[in-house]
């Protein structure tokens, strides 16, 4: 336990101030823009707008099974179409994009006191091939044949054959061109996050002193990089089986009747390539989430957020461990069955750092001096959301148990609780938190009131009573479901309450939308740190922050980001770059 | 106050929902009971940790809301704590495993009195085949799949010629005996459950995937596949019927041999091969219309 680090103890930067991009016309500064903060907000509004389509998607699935038969545009074909588009645009193009290129962009520099990313040209890159990615996925909606529905698992032999939509049209080619490209601007741009927050900081800003907004960003960052490329070579062999009829993935196939060319390949080595990438990929959207959703919680409850050394190994340790658990998604492959001791083990570990976690939130509640703001709320409805979906893990988790659930409605539930809806909390929570910083003007209130209460117990309704449709032996990706003996006339009912739910939370987001664009011009000015906080990018001299963010000279940091409500400070908060003591700070050494 | 009242009505709101909604799994039909008893014990302890955490939250925003001259407390961390909680967790997390690995191991182990029963899928049709009097499967290779020969069973093999053949039709098997389900796909990924039974697995083209169980009551059974496999994929539906040994032997009665069917088809074989000349989109739409009609 250190007090606070004297002045003449700041080491010298790292790195020498360089010299930045000086933009010269509107193109430069608002188009092909190198500022960090310009690529998040194009990040950002790409990433809403794709997730609106996918948002839509949903609400088309949900007619079909709240009210099968009835809408006859819904053929099995479009639904499974609707299903693969609408997982994979949720989990790649709206939520990785968002956390990583949307708030990593803004947040990074801001928070680690550096002036812009450490490559602002690759970082520019990064987002036009992000949005090349986004453009190609979207023509497959108009491409013959229409896009791939082979699920967003994409899983060969179907997912390349023709008895699925666009196996054997354009749908799949342009999906495995889209994410091969995809994951080559998150390359750029992930190197970007993870060199800057090693060797961009500013003088005092230990890494034991980071935000753990940026613990949990640049984690799940250096995660990505390592489980894009598994993503990225099956997407590349899978494409040759394709296009060049190799038979990386396939054996040989008997397909209605006729033998297809192919011989000698694995189908489950993809999905072994598929769930490498694929779990990690789980905590690449919740890691960034648990460390925003920290200081979120920390800062509005006034309270410092308890246990950082723990939560920053948390963050690390469910980092290493998520690469050790893929085949948890497996279970039922028809893998070697003994590998199920070995994962079911590593995955109910992984319960542990993860459980530490949210005692850890909750402890920071504890004796705060809770302001109940919207990013409060959205924080709160996140625990529960998470608690409830992670619970639910420790089924699916569970070798055994698995088995009956597997492929049914309880792992879509599970799912979407602990990866859909959870880290959409955060992202919303997030949202009403920086958009002063990011606008200078606060989103209104009323509205964002209406938007959390129905958006949260709405998801709730949606999520909690689809498990027991699932323990029921209801399976997902059921395009119809007619003639199923196990369901009773009552299951029939909750799918369409379900559906109706889910109509409900979609036209708050419209609120919301509404919300973002009318603030901007409308909203209540906010200043330059409307919450009080720590943390140095509400240390701005100016709001929105200018080019270079920090005016002549750079900030020194003296305390971790947590000093609130310190013994015999005046305020309940001391931002990061105020040196001095005030009585005992217990800022963990 | 209100997000107080509305996380404890959530707490109460999840039990009673728990204990009185009518959605709950279908009765068991087979010995996997031991797999509902984990669920059980997993539903008690998560329950209990849910109930718990948003309790306590929920307290906490009642008794810590901001006031007026309120100041939160510093305390940064607290070793001791910290460290009883993880114990705690890693307790219940072990309490949850063993029993789970425990079921596990006997559900990959399969007793030695089980008989083998074939699983043949492909899009999108159930077919089964089940040991002749010499209590073997021929051995069979996908590329051997014709009209005449739909699961590829190689001819040349003579413990094959009394292997039993269930074409797209119901599978039937006798209470009260275990089987070994051998599963293979001819095509695509497809994947047997029957919920009753609380198992499946997947079936992959080029392998022989399995598990095992043993019916416990008779009755009829409907099949669901559980592994994405195209279009056909909510339509994939079959049929167990479970027996006693009584019917069950009238059934197997009925059936053919492979040797029986393969004998008078080997003439008349010219019209074996109607797809052949249909573009593909038109096949799918064909077997769709038959797997619909069905
Ligand atoms: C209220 C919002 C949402 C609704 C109503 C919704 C609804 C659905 C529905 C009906 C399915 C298909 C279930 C099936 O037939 O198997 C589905 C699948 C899926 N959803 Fe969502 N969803 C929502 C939000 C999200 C979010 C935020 C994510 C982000 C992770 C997400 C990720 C997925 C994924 C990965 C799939 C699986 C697709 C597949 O099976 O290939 N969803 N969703
Ligand atoms: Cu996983
Ligand atoms: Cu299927």
């Amino acid at each position: 336990m250190v007090d606070i680090t004297p002045a003449d103890g700041i080491p010298p930067a790292e790195v020498a101030e360089v010299e930045l991009y000086h933009p010269h016309s509107w193109w430069t500064k608002y188009v092909f823009s190198q500022d960090a903060k310009v690529i998040a907000i194009q990040y950002s509004a790409t990433a809403t707008g794709i997730g609106l389509v996918a948002l839509v998607l949903s609400w088309l699935m949900r007619l079909q099974l709240g009210f099968p038969g009835t809408f006859d545009f819904i053929t099995p074909e479009a639904y499974y179409q609707f299903i693969t588009m609408h997982g994979m645009i949720m989990v790649i193009y709206l939520l990785t994009a968002l956390f990583l290129g949307g708030f990593g962009n803004y947040l990074i520099p801001l928070m680690v006191g550096a002036r812009d990313m450490v490559f602002p040209y690759v970082n520019m890159l990064s987002y036009w091939i992000y949005l090349l990615a986004v453009l190609v996925l979207v023509s497959s909606f108009f491409a013959p044949g229409g896009p791939t529905g082979a699920g967003w698992t994409l899983y060969p032999p179907q997912a390349i054959m023709s008895g699925t939509p666009g196996g054997q049209d354009w749908g799949i080619i342009l999906m495995l061109s889209s994410l091969i490209l995809f994951i080559i601007g998150f390359t750029m741009g992930g190197l970007n996050y993870v060199v800057t927050v090693l060797q961009g900081r500013t003088r005092g800003m230990t890494m034991m002193r980071l935000p753990l907004t940026v613990w949990g960003i640049f984690t799940a960052t250096v995660m990505a990089l390592l489980a894009f490329p598994a993503l990225f070579v099956a997407s590349v062999m899978m494409l040759l089986d394709r296009v060049l009829g190799t038979s990386f993935f396939m054996p040989a196939i008997s397909e209605m009747g006729e033998q297809l060319q192919h011989n000698g390949g694995s189908p489950i080595l993809f999905q072994h390539l598929f769930w490498f990438f694929g779990h990690p990929e789980v905590y690449i959207v919740a890691l960034p989430a648990f460390g925003i959703v920290s200081d979120l919680i920390s800062t509005h409850a006034r309270k410092n957020i308890f246990g950082y050394r723990m939560m920053v190994w948390a963050i690390v340790g469910i980092g290493a461990l998520s690469f050790v658990v893929w085949a948890h998604h497996m279970y039922v492959s028809g893998m070697h069955p003994y590998f199920g001791f070995f994962f079911a083990t590593t995955t109910l570990i992984i319960a542990i750092p993860t459980a530490i976690k949210v005692y850890n939130w909750v402890l920071t509640l504890w004796r705060g001096d809770i302001h109940l703001t919207i990013p409060m709320l959205f924080a709160l409805a996140f625990i529960v959301t998470f608690v409830n979906g992670g619970l639910t893990g420790l089924f699916l988790g569970n070798v055994v148990v698995d088995v009956p659930l597997s492929d049914t409605m309880f792992v879509v539930a599970h799912f979407h609780m602990v990866m859909g809806v959870a880290p959409i909390l955060v992202v919303f929570g997030a949202i009403y938190h920086w958009y002063p910083k990011v606008t200078g003007r606060m989103l209104n209130e009323a509205l964002g009131r209406f938007h959390f209460w129905v958006t949260f117990l709405g998801a709730y309704l949606i999520f909690f009573p689809m498990h027991y449709l699932g323990l029921m032996g209801v399976p997902r990706r059921y395009a119809e479901l007619t003639d199923m003996t196990i369901m009773t006339e009552s299951a029939h009912h909750l799918n369409s309450f379900i559906s109706i739910m889910a109509f409900i939370v979609g036209f708050a987001q419209m609120v919301f939308l509404f919300n973002l664009i009318w603030s901007i011009r409308h909203g209540r000015e906010a200043g330059g740190n409307p919450w009080r906080a720590t943390t140095l990018e509400w240390q701005t001299p100016q709001t929105p922050p200018a080019h270079g963010n920090f005016g002549k000279d750079l900030p020194i940091v003296y305390r971790w980001a947590y000093d609130y409500s310190v013994p015999g400070a005046k305020e309940d908060f001391i931002p990061q770059n105020i040196p001095g003591s005030f009585g005992p700070s217990k800022e963990p050494a | 106050m209100a997000v107080a009242l509305v996380l404890v009505l959530i707490v109460v709101g999840s039990v009673l929902f728990h204990l009185l909604s009518p959605w709950w799994w279908t009765p068991i039909a087979s010995n996997w009971a031991y797999i509902d008893n984990t669920i059980i014990i997993t539903f008690w302890i998560t329950g209990i940790v849910f109930a718990a955490v948003v309790l306590f939250m929920a307290y906490c925003v009642f008794r810590f809301r901001h006031r007026e001259g309120n100041r939160a407390f510093y305390e940064p961390e607290n070793k001791r704590l910290e460290s009883w909680l993880t114990i705690v967790t890693a307790v219940g997390v072990t309490a949850l495993l063993v029993p789970g690995l425990f079921v596990w191991s006997r559900f990959v182990n399969v007793p030695s009195d089980a008989t083998n029963v074939e699983v043949v899928a492909q899009q999108w049709q159930w077919s089964f085949r089940l040991p002749g009097k010499d209590g073997k499967l021929g051995t069979s290779d996908t590329r051997d799949v014709t009209a005449d020969n739909p699961l590829g069973v190689i001819g040349g093999d003579p413990n094959g010629q009394d292997d039993v053949v269930v074409e797209a039709a119901d599978l039937h098997l006798p209470v009260g005996k275990p089987v070994k389900m051998l599963l293979r796909s001819i095509d695509v990924l497809h994947d047997f459950y029957v919920p009753e039974f609380r198992a499946k697995m997947d079936m992959i083209p080029g392998s022989v995937t399995y598990f095992w169980f043993t019916p416990t009551r008779t009755g009829t059974f409907q099949v669901l596949c559980a592994e994405l496999c195209g279009q056909g994929h909510p339509l994939m539906h079959g049929v167990v019927v479970v027996d006693t040994q009584q019917d069950y032997l009238a059934w197997l009665g009925q059936q053919q041999t492979f040797a029986q069917l393969s004998a008078p088809l080997q003439t008349g074989s010219a019209d074996q091969a109607p797809g052949k000349t249909m573009a593909s989109g038109l096949k799918i739409a064909a077997k769709l219309e038959t797997v619909r009609a069905r």
